[in-house]
């Protein structure tokens, strides 16, 4: 099942279930004529919407709310932090075409400072799919969980079948080489893979960790992750402030540890935008791309 | 309150009436939990002496606890909050609860329930856009069971509304969004009946009741005065102030005034 029919699974077995929009429809087209007045479209209004959910969650409701994730994420996010955040409440935020997936889009629509933003607000949890059955398979468990979550909605093709079941708050650790630990969330786990592929055939030893929900953390599997080997890499479609690379050294520090890290990120700058699989290669983020870098920063020390 | 670190008594004052005639005569609210109460939501948020006397009044918190106004260890401050019984919602950042207000409204209407919706709003507040927005919304899902309130005391925190950025014709913007709107002076309870005993004042549609008020209302030392909107008043002024309120002669203020926004 694809995330639309899982929602639309859900909701139909819990009419506390409301789902949505600003006006984005291409993740929920079928729910109008499902779901009834359980659908809310409040048009271009993502600052309406937030409130409106919130209040919807007073009410006992569970709402799913979708929307471009910039406009979800920046044009509402006092609502979010203030209404939703503030009252914890149980809101999903599910923002489409985060980070690389913005592809053609432009600056004004790259959500890469999402994770950055959200993480702060106490009671939130984050969500990034490595593809679109991972994003179906985490979807009950964020539904039924009584938190505030933001989904970075991602339905890129699945590269392998995952090997354990989603739980919040645990990573899956694909494999355990001892050369580089590659942490990973999201949209690019497929590049991630192909690194991997590409670094094992060299005879590189991986550690390949998808994290699944970025907050809560499994700061365990990161820590034995970056104890196990001689290099961490971050690798994240996101600002390089505020993401992963941010959350790993925040981990490190409490745990009086100082690796070496190798950060593939945004530093600095927006990306420039274009047809994804080119937007990818452009920007250096390739399995190809990755690996290198990883080989080289290896062979450096 | 106004006195020990200060509060927003001018705009309290404007809008008390208004509050006082909404929990009196018009929310049905049974029991603080019930299913069937009518909400109400502050969007003007700093109106909490107001809000909070009146719960005094009803009985809704305990008298002696107005007393614990801005103790870091009870929630009395100045913004509304879910800590004190009755508050629905927590309110400060404006332009917020007019959103969460359609929700609710939202809510009841999926559950066709008859339960209404009560958000009362600043006319500074109407600046954002987050309320038209809201509006919009509200107007399109057709939500009879909202009713905003505006108090229109004609002043934002530090100048007049008119001469900052005007909102008249404000009865025809609510209009152009496709609401009822009508006016009615918010300080005389006869003229509160005849607006709110119409609502919903159109099938269909969300109402709008436009409260024309005075800021500092009932003290004339501090009505419709720019100046006077948060308040931090000595012991002998909140003496003579009370005095006043009850017909005595005007009160010589020497606090300093303060602008606090």
């Amino acid at each position: 099942m694809n995330y639309e029919q899982t929602l639309k699974q859900l909701a139909l077995a819990d009419d506390r279930i409301i789902v949505m929009t600003a006006e984005n429809r291409a993740p929920v087209r079928s729910l109008p004529q499902a779901l009834g007045d359980r659908f809310i479209d409040t048009g271009i209004t993502e600052q309406c919407m937030i409130g409106a959910a919130a209040g919807l969650a007073l009410r006992g409701r569970i709402v799913v709310t979708h929307a471009l994730a910039t406009f979800l994420t920046l044009r509402a996010y006092e609502f979010i932090r203030t209404d939703v955040g503030l009252g914890n409440l149980p809101v999903k935020l599910v923002g489409f075409v985060p980070g690389f997936l913005s592809d053609g889009n432009g600056p004004t629509h790259q959500a890469i400072e999402d994770i950055a933003i959200l993480r702060v607000i106490p009671p939130m949890k984050i969500f990034c799919p490595a593809d679109h059955e991972e994003l179906a398979a985490g979807l009950p468990a964020i539904v039924n969980d009584p938190a505030p979550w933001y989904v970075r909605y991602n339905t890129r093709p699945a590269v392998i079948k995952h090997s354990e079941t989603f739980e919040i708050g645990r990573a899956e650790t694909l494999s355990t080489g001892k050369d580089v630990a590659l942490l990973v969330y999201g949209a690019l786990f497929k590049e991630a893979w192909e690194a991997k592929q590409l670094l094992e055939s060299r005879g590189v030893g991986v550690r390949l960790v998808n994290l699944r929900t970025v907050k809560p953390i499994d700061d365990a599997a990161v820590l034995e992750a970056i104890k196990a080997t001689r290099l961490t890499v971050t690798l994240e479609d996101h600002f390089l402030t505020g993401g992963l690379y941010s959350i790993v050294a925040e981990l490190c520090l409490k745990a009086r540890l100082a690796p070496r890290v190798l950060p593939i990120a945004f530093e600095n700058r927006w990306f420039r935008p274009g047809r994804l699989d080119e937007v990818i290669e452009s920007e250096g983020f390739t399995g190809e791309q990755i690996s290198k870098r990883i080989v080289a920063q290896l062979a450096e020390a | 309150m106004s006195g020990k670190g200060g509060c927003f008594i001018g705009a309290s004052l404007s809008a008390v009436d208004v509050i006082v005639y909404l929990y009196k005569r018009f929310l049905k609210i049974p029991r603080l939990d019930s299913p069937e109460r009518d909400y109400f939501f502050l969007s003007k948020g700093h109106d909490v002496p107001a809000l909070y006397g009146l719960f005094a009044e009803l009985g809704m918190i305990e008298r002696e606890r107005l007393a614990n106004h801005l103790s870091p260890d009870d929630s009395i401050y100045w913004h509304p909050n879910r800590k004190i019984p009755g508050v629905e919602f927590h309110s400060g950042s404006l332009g917020h609860l007019l959103p969460v207000a359609v929700g609710v409204a939202l809510d009841f209407k999926i559950r066709k329930a008859s339960n209404r919706v009560v958000v009362m709003t600043g006319d500074g507040e109407l600046d954002e856009g987050s309320n038209w927005e809201a509006l919009l919304v509200a107007a399109a899902y057709k939500l009879d069971n909202l009713v905003v309130v505006v108090d229109r005391n004609e002043f934002q925190a530090n100048v007049r509304t008119e001469e900052l950025i005007p909102l008249e014709p404000l009865e025809e913007k609510f209009a152009a969004f496709r609401a009822a709107p009508i006016s009615i002076d918010g300080h005389d309870f006869a003229d509160l009946a005849r607006g709110f005993s119409k609502i919903p004042l159109r099938a269909g549609a969300p109402s709008v009741v436009i409260a024309k008020t005075r800021r500092g209302k009932g003290l004339p030392s501090i009505e419709a005065r720019a100046d006077r909107w948060f308040c931090n008043f000595s012991d002998a002024e909140v003496e003579q102030l009370l005095k006043e309120l009850h017909g005595a002669v005007g009160t010589q203020l020497v606090s300093e005034t303060l602008t606090v926004r």
